[in-house]
């Protein structure tokens, strides 16, 4: 496997600069000869397919949703980072590379995120021009406030809703050209599969209504299919959000990396059941003013306010003094799931710690309070059913974003030629753990900025493709999809869809969540093989292939989740390290800090599809740093 | 602390396809907990469903947290439920009553045919955007982003405009069946903005146009769109968006 990242030479300020110069172009005259496939319409796929058809490119854009607007970076709360430096706090690009990269635990590339960071400002330009109604100040200036940590106020945001905005941004951008005639779009569709024959051909997806399937041919895709958080089950991505066009594209030869690495937000809406279908996030500026705490005797199931100050075990302040309630994400998720393992958890269902407003109330007033936190308390309250002026909140960790995805060089292009890789859906920019306000720059840096250039780049070394000469190659996409799809409604078991994905979530939280160890893995893999030999033979899918059926749509997402489960398991087992979102329990340090090996593993690993029958190859790239030093995070 | 079970009785509408003239089927569904939200009861429901070989219900939903527009229904009559300000997946169980009947169907308006069940066909949303809901802004054309100031006021009232959610309940809620609340918020948010003003006046006349080319009905000004809206977009939107509208027309 040849992983040539095509990092461009030069000093990290000039990489970007100096590679766009050496980009081959394609005349504009001749780019309505090419066509460009973008699947997926959130930040990353809306924004690259209308600047690819801005530029003159016969564009087809999909979605698995009724609407573009729906994609899922619609539901993005906290903001977007840029270096614009407004506040004049001492901000730059480098230093926004700096948090990022930093932030990320040392497993990214220097040049892509350095790209990304002098990207953001394009950005926010971009954004305000399109009607991006971002928060002012009162003199008319954007507004900007700090975000998840950071020393600086970079973050520009709409309002708790910022994701939305950028997205409606993107959305308007690309239903002009729809309207203009520029981009067919293809709403309702999911990709199946993915056409190679050496480069990539095109794709096929299946019409959601009327459950055909169609193949489109093309001289690239685009793919901005979003990340893989769902193989949990619950977690706080939406329900269609899922793994399958991307591993579809793994099993025809795209590379994936770093699979183990998920994000877990520590402070969402706790589990209520089994019934349960999703979990919420919550802005983490809760940890501000919330002190969080279990009882200290396990079992103790009185009412908060009947449990005595001293029989409380404010368990973050007690081990983390200097950082209290304030300790990074990790580090609070662990430490909550620790507390509810050892049987101290609170809640009908015991999955849940304390968050309490209490002495804040105290202190400040309920005014002060509400004023921070009114809306925060109001959709919690609308969950729940409880005030927290009156019952301290509850929040539990959830998996909230994937930093791993498909491998793509500095052109976002994957292992397989004219495939490319956008937004959450690859692997480039957060290494091992997100910074937050970044997965909304990310998304729209690649699809604005760096897939116009890298596609181009692309386009212009190749010949359009002959579309007579593709027929056989649509055909046989066309009868393995279908053959797949009869196989799912010929098992006529006698369990549901999400009985399968529930189980697997578990296995995942279980085996494969907020903390590792080797036996866990070992036993989870096993008992994900197990559920996916019971899932071919005992789900039950009803209806037909010919019309909309939900149930059939999710079976197929499931059954790839199924086998997606098992590559995450397998990075987790050989990444013989802690780092970022990845922790392992037999690598910390005396004090329960993460211990990252940067002897063995400063590298992304690789995986490479073989086929049903032989495990997946490991292949490494290695990460040099060149402009920064690799340091340990203490937290004592 | 058990939450509490309850027993719903369910009057469904079931319609196969869009040809198919539907009809309600009624279930009963026992142990719903008052934590669940709407949505998850349907989860339920089609749990059971399934479990009895019977088709589930289609219904169309994503985020489940009240901001991607994907789900809706009418419930008891009402969009998106007895609940203000709330879409039907934030919508808990906890306000409904043990033996209550709950009269679920589609948003009901020729302009967003049925498709399946609950599913219906909001791509005319779609197409009203794209004959001019936008600022034509091109990729890589845009100024500093604070060369323009704009007044906090206006850019506040761009922003509740543009909390609009696309979900339809606007047009299912209208005895018109007009979009009129959904058009006059893109209207209003671009229209407020310094970018959106040299397209202003063309983008309402095209997107009126398109409003018409579709099988949706007129405002009459009877504002029940205002009270089903679950973001609360309000009814002077329209009245922005006729403003500019009456512009267009001096102007010819
Ligand atoms: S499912 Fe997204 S708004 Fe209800």
């Amino acid at each position: 496997m040849n992983l040539n990242s095509r990092i461009p030479s030069g000093p990290l300020e000039q990489k970007w600069s100096n590679h766009k110069m050496n980009l081959k172009l394609v005349s504009p005259s001749r780019r309505s000869n090419y066509t460009v496939l973008v699947v997926g319409t959130g930040l990353a796929g809306a924004s690259a397919a209308a600047s690819l058809s801005e530029m003159g490119y016969n564009v087809k854009s999909f979605c698995i949703q009724d609407s573009p607007r729906r994609a899922h970076s619609i539901a993005a709360q906290g903001g977007i980072n840029a270096a614009k430096n407004y506040c004049n706090d001492g901000d730059s690009i480098f230093r926004l590379f700096y948090d990022t990269i930093k932030g990320g635990d040392y497993r990214a590339r220097e040049a892509n995120v350095y790209r990304l960071a002098e990207l953001s400002n394009n950005i926010i330009d971009q954004c305000v021009a399109q009607g991006v109604p971002f928060a002012r100040e009162y003199s008319g200036y954007l507004a900007n406030r700090s975000f998840g940590g950071a020393q600086v106020s970079r973050t520009f945001y709409a309002r708790g809703q910022t994701g939305q905005q950028l997205l409606l941004g993107a959305y308007g951008a690309l239903m002009k050209e729809v309207g203009r005639g520029n981009i067919e779009l293809f709403s309702r569709r999911e990709m199946l599969d993915l056409i190679v024959d050496e480069a990539v051909k095109g794709i096929t997806v299946r019409n959601l209504i009327s459950g055909e399937l169609e193949t489109h041919m093309a001289d690239a895709v685009v793919l901005a299919t979003g990340g893989y958080s769902n193989v949990f089950f619950l977690s706080t991505n939406a329900m269609a959000s899922n793994v399958t066009a991307a591993w579809r594209a793994y099993k025809k030869g795209a590379c994936f990396a770093n699979p183990c690495f998920v994000q877990i937000h520590p402070t969402c809406m706790p589990l209520e059941g089994d019934t349960q279908s999703k979990l919420t996030l919550m802005s983490e500026s809760l940890r501000n003013d919330g002190r969080v705490w279990v009882p200290k005797r396990s079992g103790d199931t009185r009412n908060p306010s009947e449990i005595p100050e001293e029989e409380r075990d404010y368990f973050l302040e007690r081990i983390y003094p200097s950082f209290g309630n304030l300790v990074p994400r990790d580090v609070a998720a662990r430490s909550m799931k620790k507390q509810c393992d050892e049987g101290r958890g609170v809640g009908e269902y015991k999955m849940s710690v304390y968050l309490d407003f209490g002495k804040a109330i105290d202190k400040f007033g309920k005014n002060v309070i509400f004023e921070k936190y009114g809306n925060l308390f109001d959709m919690y309250d609308r969950i729940t059913g409880e005030s927290p002026f009156q019952v301290p909140m509850r929040i539990y960790p959830a998996v909230h974003y994937t930093m791993g995805g498909l491998w793509v060089d500095y052109n976002l292009m994957s292992t397989i030629p004219g495939l490319f890789v956008l937004g959450e859906a690859n692997f480039s920019d957060h290494g091992a753990n997100r910074l937050g306000a970044s997965a909304l720059m990310q998304g729209l840096a690649d699809g604005y900025f760096v897939a116009p250039a890298t596609v181009s780049d692309y386009l212009a070394s190749v010949d359009p493709i002959q579309k007579d000469k593709s027929s056989t190659l649509a055909e046989d996409s066309k009868q393995k999809v279908n053959q797949h799809i009869s196989t799912l409604l010929k098992v006529k078991g006698n369990k549901t869809v999400d009985y399968f994905h529930k189980k697997l979530g578990q296995i995942m939280w279980n085996h494969c969540g907020i903390a590792r160890t080797p036996k866990g893995l070992e036993e989870g893999l096993s008992l994900i093989l197990e559920l996916k030999e019971r899932f071919w033979s005992e789900v039950n899918v009803l209806g037909s292939a010919k019309d909309l059926n939900q149930s059939l749509e999710k079976a197929g997402r499931v059954a790839d989740f199924l086998e997606y489960g098992e590559l995450m398991i397998l990075d987790a087992m050989s990444r013989n390290e802690s780092c970022g979102g990845h922790f392992r329990e037999d690598f910390q340090t005396d004090k329960g800090d993460p211990l990252r090996n940067d002897k063995d593993f400063c590298h992304a690993s690789v995986w490479e599809y073989k086929d049903k029958n032989q495990a997946p190859s490991r292949h490494q790239e290695e990460l040099l740093f060149e402009n920064v030093k690799l340091s340990q995070r203490s937290y004592e | 602390m058990m939450s509490k079970k309850i027993t719903l009785n369910f009057k469904i509408w079931r319609q196969s396809s869009p040809e198919d003239k539907g009809k309600f089927k009624e279930y009963q569904l026992e142990d719903v907990s008052v934590s669940m939200s709407f949505l998850e009861t349907l989860d339920l429901l089609n749990e059971k469903l399934v479990a009895q070989n019977e088709e589930p219900v289609a219904f169309d939903h994503d985020c489940r947290e009240g901001i991607c527009g994907m789900c809706g229904a009418m419930v008891n009559g009402e969009a998106h439920g007895p609940l203000k300000d709330t879409t039907l997946c934030q919508l808990h169980m906890r306000h409904f009553k043990d033996q209550d009947t709950l009269v679920v169907e589609p948003w009901r308006s020729a302009g967003m045919p049925v498709v399946k069940d609950l599913v219906v066909d909001r791509s005319a949303l779609d197409r009203i955007v794209s004959s001019g809901g936008y600022i034509s802004a091109k990729t890589g054309s845009a100024p500093d982003a604070n060369a323009t100031l704009i007044d906090k006021e206006k850019a506040d009232l761009a922003m509740d405009a543009a909390s609009c959610i696309g979900c339809g309940a606007c047009v299912a809620a209208c005895p018109n069946a007009s979009p009129m609340l959904f058009v006059g918020a893109k209207i209003s948010q671009l229209s407020l903005l310094p970018q959106g003003q040299p397209e202003s006046l063309q983008r309402v006349e095209d997107m009126l146009d398109q409003v018409d080319e579709e099988n949706f009905g007129h405002c009459s000004n009877t504002y029940e769109c205002e009270a089903a809206c679950p973001k609360s977009i309000s009814v002077s939107n329209i009245a922005r968006a006729n403003r500019q509208s009456i512009l267009k027309s001096l102007k010819g």
